[in-house]
């Protein structure tokens, strides 16, 4: 029904485009100078279709339901039920009207169901019957209003500009809720689990979080010893690090010769080979990473008589490394192209090399933009699960040897999240405390990003 | 300048030829260059004078499908000859373009530059005289000598230019190339820069390509005339635009084309 509503709009805004055209190629025909191209007539109309069928849907989308439950629930008042009863009566009835409802039907249950339906429909109906009228009216009204010298065109720009301002608006407000989401969780959190033994304690065993039966009561005392995150912040890091040791000196070398030394064939080949890395699902890396590499590694240190554990930091962290090649490699390519040629010819003029050209004048004209490519590398390494969960197991460690297994922020988050959660259990919320914290490291590694880039252009450009 | 009355030869270009791909730009072009004098390129765009300049310090090199044939001479030696060694051509020609493009780098470390991959300096005290009689020959160190390790690139646009100036002359070259240096400045500042050049050509040789015939008049004492890829006629600047031998350059001399 909706469908067909929409539809129906949709095709009522393109004719009202059609009509404002038309209207405004006759005032053309009549040799008068219309203020705006003819196409501005009929985005106007179409405007004014549009905007009165949003508001009506959005106001019928907040009232609707509200009003019919109060008509439905109006049978029931005066009968001594309490509000959560009500609340039930009301989920029952809505149930049995879309056939889902399992338990007993009492009759009355039953009337109200039917007189749902009822009411459903009429709303329905009175929906299309109030909108399609209102915006017909609209249309008429505005089709009436222009003439050669009605201002078209201003109106179209500014409801284009509130359309894009919306759609900014969309992508804040997504970021603001999700760490609203995050925040209230959190604090419950840490009621429970105090901030200093989150931030300072040694040793993280959710695992022991799992035993307690939800229906004993809660014992604070219990939890001392399990929530202590510098084990996992300690593998994040060392994770990240062993990634970038990996990356940064790979990407960056691929990046130059890329950019500088590569021949227009071999760039035209080997650029979108390089980028077929960052193509590849984060799980194909960690399979490749916990059942090619990890077991190689542990071959390797074995047969030196070294003890390497099977998922170890080293080969979660290379892996990574890998994957965040592309990225470095690609970004400090298009930067190092990006640096005018003036400045490599006035350096070959003084008689530079071709590596000095690069030291001593490309790389640090590019600086920024390389620097920025990295910081996006790290904050990729840190936010990275996948791999980890696969290769570098799910034991928290504190650990800095890199054959031994280690845990990430995000794979220990992933652990508390599979299978039953309690909502309301310090077990569930410490996965809200630990992505609040990643949150709060990236956001302040964007943050350093940012200044960086911007002190470094200001010394360049 | 004459030394017992016969004009010394910087520069001997013998049948050059420059090819763009399969395209040929520059037709056997023979061009003699007198030291210590001011040699002023002029002719329209696309002629092939920058094409030219760009072959004295073999700038054509880092243009791939560009090709160069023919001898060019300079000091005995063909720099086209495959023993040439790029770097020290270089060393001894210096260049300067035709929109200023100092280094992303202090003032300093933009004159320092040519010295230290030269090798010229032994101390820190050598490296500031270099840098002192560099920007005082090109008239800017008045301007500067306070605020040396601020960037280069937050000078005005003249200044930028005799920046590139100062950092060309820092490796101390016999040869200065001028691709239209002024071509991206005010009035004021191509005064300037056209008063430094005759400052300069005491100690170097200099061509300068130019769009500005009567900045040709101004500054050189030698002019030769491209048009199509080809040299149509050198001489004394006086010779060209008084007296010109060539029905073309008396043309383009008088502004009938170009």
């Amino acid at each position: 029904m909706n469908l067909i509503l929409f539809i129906f709009i949709v095709l009522l805004g393109f004719t009202s485009y059609y009509f404002g055209r038309r209207k405004a190629y006759t005032i053309q025909s009549t040799n008068k100078r219309l203020t705006a191209l003819p196409q501005f007539y009929g985005y106007y109309l179409a405007i004014w279709c549009a905007i009165p069928a949003f508001i009506i849907f959005s106001l019928w989308a907040i009232f609707e339901p509200t009003i019919v439950k109060l008509l439905i629930l109006s049978d029931y008042s005066n009968q001594g039920y309490l509000d959560d009863e009500l609340n039930l009566i009301y989920e029952k009835t809505k149930a049995l009207s879309r056939g889902q409802f399992t338990g007993e039907i009492t009759p009355f249950i039953e009337a109200s169901a039917e007189k749902y339906l009822s009411l459903r429909s009429i709303a329905q109906s009175s929906k299309a019957v109030i909108v399609l009228s209102i915006i017909i009216a609209s249309v008429a009204y505005a089709y009436k209003k222009i003439s050669s010298n009605s201002r078209t065109r201003e109106p179209v720009e500014k409801f284009l500009k509130a359309v894009l301002f919306t759609a900014s608006l969309a992508a804040i407000l997504t970021t603001v809720g999700i760490v609203f989401s995050l925040i209230f969780q959190t604090i419950d959190f840490f009621k429970v689990i105090p901030l200093f033994d989150f931030v300072f304690g040694t040793h993280w065993y959710p695992a022991k979080a799992f035993v307690r039966d939800s229906s004993e009561a809660l014992d604070p005392t219990m939890y001392s010893d399990t929530f202590g995150a510098v084990p996992i912040f300690a593998g994040t890091f060392f994770i990240a690090f062993i990634a970038m040791c990996v990356a940064i000196p790979i990407g960056l070398m691929s990046g130059i010769y890329l950019a500088e030394y590569a021949s227009v064939k071999v760039r035209q080949y080997a650029k979108p080979l390089i980028e077929i890395l960052a193509g590849i699902p984060t799980v194909v890396y960690g399979f490749f990473a916990a059942l090619t590499v990890g077991p190689f590694l542990k071959e390797i240190g074995n047969s030196m008589g070294l003890d390497v554990s099977a998922e170890s930091a080293l080969a979660a962290g290379g892996v990574m490394g890998i994957m965040i090649i592309p990225f470095i490699s690609s970004l400090s390519d298009d930067v190092i192209t990006s640096v005018p040629q003036s400045l490599r010819d006035g350096s070959y003029a003084m008689g530079a090399t071709k590596s000095e050209t690069i030291k001593k004048v490309i790389f640090p004209a590019a600086l920024p933009g390389i620097v920025g490519s990295i910081l996006l590398g790290v904050s990729r390494a840190i936010g990275e699960t996948m791999i980890v969960v696969m290769a570098s197991g799910l034991a928290a460690n504190l650990t800095l040897n890199p054959l031994e297994s280690t845990s990430t922020i995000t794979a220990q988050i992933v652990v508390i999240l599979i299978g039953d959660q309690a909502f309301g259990d310090p077990k569930t919320q410490a996965a809200f405390a630990l992505g609040m914290s990643l949150f709060l490291v990236t956001l302040c590694l964007n943050i350093v990003a940012l200044r960086v880039v911007k002190k470094y252009r200001e010394k360049y450009e | 300048m004459k030394k017992n009355g016969v004009k010394m030869i910087k520069i001997n270009s013998k049948n050059v030829d420059v090819y763009y791909g399969k395209k040929q730009a520059l037709f056997n072009i023979n061009l003699d260059i007198e030291e210590n004098q001011v040699t002023a390129l002029i002719g329209p765009s696309g002629c092939g004078k920058s094409t030219f300049l760009r072959c004295l310090n073999r700038m054509n090199d880092v243009i791939d499908i560009c090709r160069v044939k023919g001898q060019i001479i300079i000091n005995d030696f063909d720099i086209n000859d495959k023993s040439c060694d790029v770097v020290r051509l270089r060393e001894k020609i210096g260049m300067v373009f035709q929109k200023p493009n100092p280094f992303p780098k202090t003032i300093y470390e933009n004159i320092s530059y040519g010295p230290t991959i030269h090798g010229m300096a032994q101390s820190k005290n050598e490296m500031d005289e270099i840098v002192e009689t560099s920007l005082k020959k090109a008239a800017l160190w008045e301007e500067v000598k306070d605020r040396l390790h601020e960037p280069g690139t937050g000078l005005s646009g003249g200044q930028q230019q005799r920046l590139c100036i100062a950092r060309a002359i820092s490796v101390k070259p016999e040869v200065i190339l001028m691709d239209e240096p002024c071509s991206a400045l005010d009035p004021i500042a191509t005064a300037q820069i056209e008063e430094l050049i005759d400052e300069l050509k005491k100690d170097h040789t200099i061509i300068i390509v130019t769009h500005s015939m009567a900045q040709a008049a101004r500054v050189s004492q030698n002019t030769g005339f491209f048009h199509l890829g080809e040299l149509i006629e050198h001489g004394s600047t006086d010779k060209i635009f008084k007296n010109p031998e060539n029905k073309k350059t008396q043309d383009y001399i008088t502004g009938r084309f170009g």
